[in-house]
């Protein structure tokens, strides 16, 4: 019921309603075909609106609701990937989630990734922020160096990978050469066999490849900042140092928030550098989450494993990006 | 004019919603190609580096039968392997595919009713086709009475080459430290080895990085040591792997490391890479299979090399190597041209294209009748079938968890990080929860 017919309504009760009872009588007819229009029109708009986002409702299920579902059900059973599956007869309720909390390869690997994250998030983004911030002033060729600091992201990660396994060779790698001919032949070593330089190897050309992503998101940071703020804070009389401090920091703080959660979603996927450099060797030294799970489900044939070893991971990834915006949001307000 | 604007986002989103069902649904519908009048036949394999030769007797076949043969060619094999098995869960399987992984997968096909048993075909005609395979070739593609795997016992699938894993010698490399023949026994090889370390020359190369090879190698030697029935009894659970004479195997690894037997970065290495430097005159010994022939051919057609046994460690046992069939293709039951792709498989393995494969791809024939004007090196690699065995007709398997477990641990012996006995444990202890998975399922 409509305000308007309501108030009428509510006169005619009360008795204080002054004009003929038929007027009223049409008023409230009228009301009740405006409620009906209203209705109607309303029930078509939210139809309309519905439709509009039909197909990416469609989409969104098919691709991700669909397929994350599926791995979940998946994850619940033993199954090889190869016979026909029938839910009833592979499942066995939590027990992959029970060996992979008991697997101590997974965690480990799980720490190689977190290993490599940990260093891509401090020296990665330290040198991307630092090459920003050179960039960012008035240089002589600075496009130049925009281009050249974003080439290796935009590499093949195979070719990348091949490359530096062909650099680091111990037979007749280019590392190993240069470090002879300059006098340090003690260094010489068999750098992506030996356990204790595989994964360091192997984390410096991910921050290598991986650097050029943070350079463009923090330089493009850099550059929404007004000028008039340092112009101020000169007239101040602040040192670089200061205004670094005071302007650029505060202000880049939703970019290196940004940076920081790409950061550590990417590299702790990293896995086709690891495939092409070290296939996860020597032993499990370079073992990270996602060649686990490719090792569970292509050579193991254990699909049901690696979908809860992907399960898992994911709910790593996602704490781990919910700790990152909790802290972000309490280092904002302090 | 709200309105008519309302309208047309109306009409544009129903256009919109109409355009995507379709192609939808057209993509999901079946494909054009079926209404081809031509009888043809689709085959997939991951052979990418034969497509030439497969293309060149596509090309014969059709002009003497009329049939088209389809040959998609997927490479790399991972991605063929998640390939083969969507088809699979999907129904759209080719006519003819073939099956990369172990001998549970190939069983998990079968016992799916996905592959064509082929037993009756084969034995046809008083085994006329069956006849001129060799044997080897078509033990891999058995399944026995009372296997392990509980599938129909039969033939499921037609190999069109052999290939086994031998050890290559570089002649010109021994030569140069003075040893003008091969070494026989471990000894021998350790003996060798210090000479040529002494001239700053490397020993074995082996793409050990792929672990597979690092599994062969180890189990040559295993049957060496202790016998196929010990071996076997081991994967059975009969037979502990803290046994001492696979401490006795492992302890080959440590050795090796010891003396600098092996070449630099090995435990990394892709096989391509051992492929490379063994053509490079950079190691004096390789652990490969037969296709190297022609890998070696294209790298360096001017290297003096020969094939042998690995030096026997025991003369209590023979020394075994892996070896068998090497491609082998299966029919899909559900296709609709079954008879096609067996007489088109009939006429693969028939002499005169065996012969043509074999001198295009450098390979061994699957036929006995064309092991002719093959490479003198490929002819001490087919001497050698007689002493070929392979996981796949030992009948039963071991769990990939205690073969991940085995290899990456001798991977771990060859760095330096454990020891025979350390391995020996930790893999009875894989072993043994393996097991006991296994009586809980």
């Amino acid at each position: 019921m409509t305000k308007s017919a309501e108030a009428i309504f509510m006169r005619l009760l009360r008795g204080v309603y002054t004009e003929p009872f038929a007027a009223a009588q049409d008023k409230l007819r009228e009301c009740a075909r405006n409620d009906v229009k209203n209705l109607v029109m309303k029930t078509k708009t939210i139809l309309q609106n519905y439709l509009f986002v039909l197909p990416a409702v469609l989409i969104f299920s098919i691709f991700y609701i669909y397929p994350f579902y599926k791995v979940f059900t998946l994850s619940l059973c033993q199954w090889d990937g190869i016979a026909r599956f029938d839910f009833a007869k592979n499942f066995i309720g939590l027990r992959n989630f029970i060996e992979l909390f008991q697997d101590k390869i997974w965690w480990s690997a799980m720490l190689q990734a977190g290993y490599i994250t940990l260093i891509a998030l401090t020296f990665q983004n330290a040198l991307a922020l630092m090459l920003a911030l050179a960039c960012d002033r008035d240089i002589k060729g600075g496009n130049i160096y925009r281009v050249i600091f974003y080439l290796p992201p935009v590499l093949s990660e195979v070719v990348v990978g091949l490359v530096w396994k062909w650099i680091y060779d111990g037979n007749y790698g280019l590392l190993n050469y240069w470090l002879a001919s300059i006098g340090l032949s003690n260094l010489v070593t068999d750098w992506l066999s030996n356990p204790n330089t595989a994964l360091t190897c192997v984390t410096i050309i991910h921050c290598w490849k991986g650097f050029g992503w943070g350079f463009i998101i923090f330089l493009a940071g850099l550059q929404t900042i007004p000028r008039q703020l340092y112009e101020a804070a000169k007239v101040d009389g602040a040192s670089s140092w200061q205004m670094f401090k005071s302007v650029t920091l505060p202000l880049m703080a939703p970019v290196f928030i940004l940076v920081s959660i790409l950061t550590v979603l990417g590299t702790m996927q990293v896995f086709v550098l690891i495939l092409s450099m070290t296939g996860g060797g020597p032993g499990y030294h370079t073992e990270v989450p996602v060649t686990r799970i490719l090792a569970s489900m292509v050579r193991s044939s254990r699909f049901g494993y690696a979908c809860s070893q992907g399960i898992m991971f994911g709910a790593v990834l996602l704490a781990v990006s919910f700790v990152q915006i909790r802290l972000s949001k309490y280092m904002k307000q302090a | 004019m709200e309105q008519r604007n309302s309208r047309f986002c109306l009409f544009f989103m129903l256009s919109l919603f109409i355009i995507f069902l379709s192609v939808f649904l057209v993509s999901c519908g079946p494909n054009a190609q079926n209404k081809e009048q031509v009888k043809s036949i689709k085959v997939w394999h991951w052979m990418s580096d034969r497509e030439n030769a497969f293309l060149e007797l596509a090309k014969r076949y059709e002009k003497e039968t009329g049939v088209r043969v389809n040959f998609e060619l997927y490479a790399p094999s991972d991605t063929y392997t998640q390939k083969v098995r969507a088809a699979a869960q999907t129904n759209t399987l080719p006519d003819i595919f073939g099956i990369l992984g172990e001998k549970r997968d190939f069983a998990s096909f079968v016992k799916s009713g996905y592959v064509y048993d082929l037993t009756e075909e084969i034995n046809k005609d008083q085994g006329s086709w069956k006849n001129k395979l060799f044997a080897k070739a078509l033990g891999v593609n058995e399944f026995e009475q009372g296997n392990s795997f509980e599938v129909k016992p039969g033939i499921y699938g037609i190999s069109i080459d052999v290939t086994n894993i031998q050890m290559l010698y570089n002649k010109d490399l021994l030569q140069a430290v003075g040893v003008d023949n091969p070494p026989k026994t471990w000894r021998e090889l350790v003996e060798v080895n210090k000479k040529l370390k002494a001239k700053g020359i490397q020993g074995l190369v082996s793409g050990w990085g792929e672990t597979w090879m690092i599994d062969c190698f180890a189990s040559n030697y295993a049957f060496n040591i202790m016998g196929k029935d010990k071996v076997l009894d081991t994967i059975r659970g009969k037979v502990s792997y803290a046994d001492p004479e696979w401490v006795e195997v492992f302890d080959l690894f440590r050795e090796m490391r010891d003396e600098g037997m092996l070449a630099s970065g090995v435990v990394t290495m892709v096989n391509k890479t051992a492929e490379q430097l063994f053509a490079n005159n950079r190691a004096a010994f390789a652990f490969n299979g037969s296709w190297c022939v022609n890998v070696y051919k294209g790298m360096n057609p001017d290297l003096n090399y020969g094939a042998m046994l690995p030096p026997k460690v025991s003369d209590r046992y023979p020394m075994t190597i892996w070896g068998g069939a090497g491609s082998s293709f299966m029919v899909n039951t559900k296709s609709k041209e079954t008879q096609l792709a067996v007489d088109f498989l009939k006429w693969m393995t028939d002499t005169p294209q065996q012969v043509f494969l074999s001198k295009e791809t450098q390979g061994l024939p699957s036929n006995k009748d064309s092991l002719r004007d093959i490479p003198m090196v490929l002819s001490q690699f087919a001497s050698a079938m007689d002493n070929t065995t392979h996981p796949n007709v030992w009948g039963v398997s071991e769990s990939p968890l205690v073969i991940e477990t085995f290899d990456k641990g001798i991977q771990s012996i060859i760095i330096g990080e454990k020891t025979p006995e350390q391995l020996a444990r930790e893999v009875q202890k894989v072993k043994e929860r393996e097991m006991a998975k296994k009586t809980v399922n």
